[in-house]
């Protein structure tokens, strides 16, 4: 009974980095624009994907592709914010047609992909190879805990490392640097931020970067992790992403960190306490509440103070 | 007025993408293979016919259930040239694929069937790909008198639809119970522990008849748990099932959440049998899985090492034009494209309701899935086979136990 209650625990933790570390590109352009980014599942796919790529087809080694996946995510992600963002703004449009641009943006790029998929692999999803090790010396063997009953795959405990790094390095440079001051004050007013003669757009274009690496990153660990890679990955983090930054706090960096960790607990714990039916309406009905109660988020700050 | 713009551009992009889909699927190719010809002249060639027959032709080809469709519909093009190459409908009569995509999708696949009987007057329809959408479509198809049929629907109460609905593909009713019988009685199983999918009328009652074999067989159940499409990390569900000491795994799943399931039991330590149905049977259950898919039994109407001349003929030609091994799915869709074939054949008609007669009266034909037969229900008839991983292929479960005893 014990070890089961270990195992779960570490099944929760594991899955919540994953969750987390999406979560945080999602909420670092929310942060600075005000925006939900819907089309970042894309770029999480195309991470994925572009590291597959690099592993499978040009043979590169996985650390490579994982960099190529994260730089690829971030090149896409500022494509975006000049083809489906920028234009807009300048028309100083409403933000729901960002919204919308996005999901369009989305589509597209899940299109695309599948049109590569089919080129490539003549079907829609393909694997990551069964052996890979994301470092040199790395064991794809699972790590057998017997004393108490705990199993963890190297590859998640990889992933964990990660999220919390990026993390902390994320919540530095927005709260300690002079990028970050300027993020924040682009966040707070683009007219003011102007005013005081920060390069707004300049801005906008490293904000989308880094979420993309961000994005890019998850993605390429997903795919390691998980091993398969279709066109449709994005859709199912893109939701459980959007639950965890509400949770902890649109715009809020720890928040969607936390964020990602609730969601994969409550899930974790409906399916432990024999509830798997429901583990996606608990995490939903949570997300209902919240809102109710709470609109800013566990993390997050009311409106008015905000910045 | 942005907004607007907006809004146009998200809809251009929504129509263009059928069509992008649509776009790519050049039918590739020569491969005609002479062992196919003739081998499925039951009748007559026939000297009614009209230049050109349209067959309606519905899978999911966009969306994650492509995996299924994009075979499906190679297959569907390799068994018309074929026909067409053989002259099988007789000189100057050309029977043409209209292929419409439901992308894993149940309204879209009503539109899908709407447009075919209605609009392009086709003679017969093949698909859709998923019993989700066949339950919402095949309705219209019955209504209008057109003879539909199903090469992937594994559901239960398919053909209860409609005398005009039929399917080619051996419902898990028909191969499930076999596979448990067999499993208890050549593994020794006693207790199991069951995980399915609680959103998908195929995995549903895949459940639903495993567990009724299970009960049969006095079988105790130790845990349930269930997943939804498109999940990733079954770790959870894994370790309840596996904290009860199950001697096998019961998995009702598609193949896409199949190979998570396997590798992860594996990586929680499970060793003993895991047991899946239809989802199951597809090469990359093996290849992705590596050695964790060691112990997988797979209950199945067609598997590619079957040995069936037919079969192998097929499988050849397919592999020449894809590049690929076909999958059960491509099998199915394959002889469904015949079976209509040889209705049209023998009917020596293209009236819709001519054609739905002859074939319902296809009896002992031979097919690339066996000697094959519809019941009066319209569901096939031919022999499911029951398979274990073993050293990395698929072997026939009990196989080398069978030889000795006889």
């Amino acid at each position: 009974m014990e070890s089961i209650f270990l195992q779960q625990t570490v099944n929760a933790i594991l899955l919540g980095a994953i969750y987390a570390l999406f979560a945080l590109g999602y909420a670092l352009v929310f942060s600075v624009l005000g925006v939900l980014n819907l089309a970042h599942s894309a770029i999480f796919m195309w991470g994925a994907f572009i590291g597959l790529l690099a592993v499978e087809q040009w043979q590169l080694p996985p650390l490579l592709a994982l960099l190529l996946g994260a730089l690829g995510g971030g090149l896409l992600s500022v494509l975006l914010e000049f083809i489906a963002f920028r234009p807009l703004r300048r028309r100083n449009a409403a933000r729901i047609s960002q919204l919308i641009s996005s999901i369009g943006a989305s589509i597209l790029l899940v299109n695309i992909a599948q049109l590569l998929f089919q080129q490539i692999y003549n079907r829609t999803e393909a694997y990551y190879p069964l052996d890979l090790v994301l470092f040199p010396g790395m064991s794809t063997e699972t790590i057998v805990l017997d004393d108490i009953g705990l199993r963890i795959q190297p590859i998640r405990i990889v992933i964990l490392v990660i999220a919390l790094v990026t993390m902390v390095l994320l919540q530095y440079m927005v709260t300690r640097t002079q990028i970050g001051q300027h993020m924040r004050a682009v966040a707070f007013s683009e007219r003011i931020a102007s005013l005081l003669g920060i390069p707004v757009s300049r801005i906008f274009v490293l904000t989308f970067f880094l979420a993309g690496i961000f994005g890019g990153m998850a993605g390429m660990l997903y795919g390691v992790a998980f091993r398969k890679v279709d066109p449709f990955i994005g859709e199912n983090v893109a939701l459980v992403g959007l639950t965890a930054i509400v949770l902890g706090g649109m715009g809020s960096i720890q928040g969607a960190v936390l964020g990602g960790f609730i969601v994969a607990a409550l899930q974790t714990i409906s399916i432990a306490a024999g509830g798997s039916s429901y583990s996606n309406a608990i995490v939903f009905v949570l997300l209902f509440v919240v809102l109710l109660v709470r609109p800013q988020g566990l993390l997050g700050q009311p409106e008015n103070t905000r910045a | 007025m942005n907004t607007r713009k907006c809004c146009a551009f998200v809809l251009v992009l929504l129509l263009l993408f059928p069509v992008a889909v649509l776009a790519q699927d050049d039918a590739t190719d020569e491969a005609m293979d002479e062992v196919q010809m003739g081998a499925w002249e039951t009748c007559e060639t026939p000297d009614n016919l009209p230049e050109e027959i349209n067959l309606g032709v519905i899978y999911s080809l966009s969306g994650p259930i492509s995996v299924y469709g994009g075979p499906q519909q190679q297959a569907v093009q390799l068994a018309l040239e074929e026909i067409n190459g053989s002259a099988y409908l007789g000189e100057g009569t050309t029977l043409t694929a209209i292929f419409e995509d439901s992308a894993g999708d149940a309204e879209q696949a009503i539109n899908a069937m709407t447009k075919l009987v209605e609009e392009d007057g086709v003679v017969a329809v093949l698909g859709p790909t998923l019993s989700t959408e066949a339950f919402s479509a095949d309705p219209i198809a019955q209504e209008n008198g057109t003879p539909v049929m199903g090469t992937s629907n594994t559901a239960i109460g398919i053909t209860d639809m409609g005398d005009f609905v039929f399917r080619d593909s051996l419902p898990e009713a028909s191969v499930i119970p076999g596979t448990i019988a067999q499993s208890v009685e050549i593994l020794g199983l006693e207790r199991v522990g069951v995980l399915y999918g609680d959103d998908d009328d195929f995995t549903l009652s895949g459940y639903d008849v495993f567990i009724e074999a299970l009960d049969e067989n006095g079988i105790e159940i130790v845990g349930e748990e269930t997943f939804s499409r498109e999940d990733v990390d079954f770790s959870a569900q894994l370790t309840n099932l596996l904290n009860n000491d199950p001697d096998a795994l019961i998995v009702s799943a598609l193949s896409a959440e199949a190979v998570q399931i396997i590798i992860q039991a594996r990586d929680l330590g499970f060793e003993g049998a895991i047991i899946g149905g239809n989802g199951f049977n597809s090469p990359d259950t093996i290849e992705q899985t590596g050695e964790a898919s060691e112990g997988v039994i797979v209950g199945a109407a067609w598997n590619v090492a079957s040995t069936n001349p037919y079969s192998e003929a097929y499988e050849t030609a397919y592999e020449e034009a894809y590049g690929n091994a076909p999958d059960q799915f491509a099998t199915q869709a394959y002889t469904g494209a015949w079976l209509f074939a040889t209705a049209i054949r023998c009917a020596n008609s293209a009236e819709r309701s001519d054609i739905r007669d002859a074939l319902a009266a296809i009896t002992d034909l031979e097919t690339p899935l066996g000697t094959f037969s519809f019941s009066e229900t319209r569901d096939p008839i031919h022999d499911p086979v029951v398979q274990i991983v073993q050293d990395g292929a698929f072997a026939v479960l009990g196989a080398e136990d069978m030889e000795e005893s006889e």
